[in-house]
């Protein structure tokens, strides 16, 4: 196990940021921790990069004990936290040199490791971090986290308020490393990325609502999940929302995701009532669930 | 909806020394509609809502905003919006009451009006037990659904919404979406950013940018079928890929 985590708690005052969380993390695998802001992603990543201790609990990274390994922790993992955390004033290179001579290495010895990455902003080398746009300044703290060529990579929200196109180059490039043989726990409030984890950790209010692989994940969902479509999505919203027998209703898309809590659930009684709601155009067709749908019915 | 246009650019250009941020974008937005304003990070989404809020002034082009041009009479635009980012919202330091009694006053609201629109917000929003505590307080999607409720406090004709769900859980976020569509079938314009995208598809029409110009405009399910796309997702990475 490159990671293992048993039973952490963490308390902010009266706000419990975790509460008995405890999962493995196999070498090699890519895991995600996916949860809102303010699900206690980053008080989980600090613990385990040795920056916070927990209240309770224990847990182990790359063999090493939390609290009396800290030193070897912090030679073995690379952190990528969620905020832009490099230096402003240097460039690009002096960054990368910088991070490479405090863990006792060049940028040449572990080059192969973050070239893919590197080539990508090196016409910019010369250039201020402060200066870089923000895919350059996450390729920049990406490669300063790469460059003591860790066993073990944190990554907290790298691809927040990214846009698609960047967050699937970004996907690309952990695919790459985790290729090389990187462990790499990855978190991201984007349930869209959740599918690319080999397993994630579905995190809500400091809890874990349910570990797995992500399509067993999906596979678990309790209902027949309908897609439902009328002429006009906020009249058809208002109006499943106000029908009684309604167990979830969320708008996915040009669809709106529904599920009945009756058993014996006929879409026929639905078309009928919403016609009767001076809806038009009705779709209501079986559909597949998806991580967000998971999600949204375990924090219900 | 009506033909009412409340938003209205014409070749809309920002160049900062030699490097066009917004290239010649012309659009218009009709009343009541959702229009979604997508791009890569870098594009020129914000340096093009910053025109059109009258905080930026054009380069060329012309643009008109609930009927005020966005040159000469910027601070009548700025009367007849709101405007919300996920940077700033509201202080973390005053409490609801307080964030909604000081918003209200910079937007010229009586101290009556004030105290009635706070109430049925509170209300609507379900906040009364939260009502005298500290924003900072609170988890990320309650102060984004106050922050928009706020933005809408003076009744402007449009409001601007720049990344408003970032980071905000899959619940709320939906939640967030059906305060929208409400102030959307009230009459209001929305304006929005997001990067996610199956947000793109709740809107009427979508605007896709890349390096600085408009490069698809049109319904979400008509980009679908000129990209040849199943969702707005796959449209957005045909093209912002080039």
């Amino acid at each position: 196990m490159s990671l293992h985590i048993s039973n952490i708690s963490k308390s902010y005052k009266n706000v419990k940021a975790l509460e008995g969380i405890s999962f493995a993390v196999k070498e090699g695998e890519l895991f995600g921790l996916i949860g809102p802001d303010g699900a206690g992603k980053t008080t989980l990543f600090r613990i385990l990069t040795t920056l916070l201790f927990a209240d309770q609990g224990n847990a182990t990274v790359a063999g090493f004990d939390v609290v009396r390994d800290y030193k070897n922790i912090r030679n073995s993992v690379g952190y990528m936290p969620g905020k832009f955390s490099l230096y402003q004033d240097l460039t690009v290179e002096e960054n990368l040199q910088f991070f490479a001579t405090i863990f006792g290495t060049t940028i040449e010895e572990n080059y192969d490791l973050i070239k893919d990455i590197y080539v990508q902003i090196e016409p910019f080398k010369d250039r201020r971090a402060g200066k870089l746009s923000g895919g350059m300044k996450q390729k920049l703290a990406l490669c300063c986290a790469l460059i003591h060529k860790p066993k073990v990579l944190f990554l907290d929200e790298p691809t927040t308020g990214v846009d698609p196109v960047s967050r699937k180059e970004f996907w690309e490039m952990l695919k790459r490393l985790q290729k090389k043989g990187i462990t790499i726990l990855v978190s991201t409030p984007y349930m869209d990325e959740a599918a690319l984890c080999d397993r994630i950790a579905l995190l809500q209010d400091g809890k874990i609502l349910e570990i797995d692989t992500p399509n067993a994940i999906v596979k678990h969902y309790p209902k027949p999940i309908y897609n439902v479509r009328a002429n006009n999505m906020y009249q058809l919203i208002t109006s499943l929302n106000a029908y009684e027998p309604n167990h979830s209703v969320y708008p996915f898309g040009d669809f709106v995701h529904y599920t009945d809590s009756r058993a014996d659930f006929n879409p026929d009684a639905l078309r009928a009532y919403l016609e009767s709601n001076n809806l038009s155009n009705i779709v209501i067709e079986l559909t597949e669930a998806t991580i967000e749908d998971t999600f949204m019915e375990l924090a219900k | 909806m009506g033909n009412k246009k409340v938003i209205h650019a014409e070749g809309l250009t920002k160049m900062f020394g030699d490097f066009t941020a917004v290239n010649a974008i012309t659009f218009d937005v009709a009343k009541g509609e959702i229009f979604g304003f997508l791009g890569a990070n870098g594009a020129g989404k914000t340096t093009a809502m910053k025109m059109l809020i009258g905080i930026s002034a054009p380069t060329s082009g012309k643009a008109t905003v609930a009927g005020f041009d966005v040159c000469t009479q910027a601070e009548d635009i700025k009367k007849n919006i709101g405007y919300m980012s996920q940077k700033f919202a509201l202080y973390d330091d005053l409490t609801v009451k307080e964030n909604i009694t000081f918003f209200g006053g910079i937007y010229g609201l009586s101290r009556k009006k004030i105290k009635e629109k706070s109430e049925i917000l509170i209300q609507e929003l379900g906040l009364a037990k939260v009502a005298n505590q500290l924003v900072g307080a609170l988890p990320l999607g309650w102060k984004q659904k106050i922050s928009f409720s706020v933005s809408l406090l003076h009744e402007p004709k449009i409001v601007f919404l720049d990344e408003p769900t970032g980071g905000v859980d899959p619940i709320t976020r939906r939640q967030f979406w059906e305060m929208i569509y409400k102030a959307a079938h009230q009459g209001t314009t929305v304006f929005v950013t997001t990067h996610y995208m199956d947000e793109a598809e709740y809107c009427d029409r979508v605007s896709i940018m890349v390096n600085g110009k408009i490069e698809a405009l049109d319904t979400p399910k008509k980009l679908k079928e000129q990209f040849k796309a199943a969702t707005m997702n796959d449209v957005f990475l045909k093209l912002a890929r080039g």
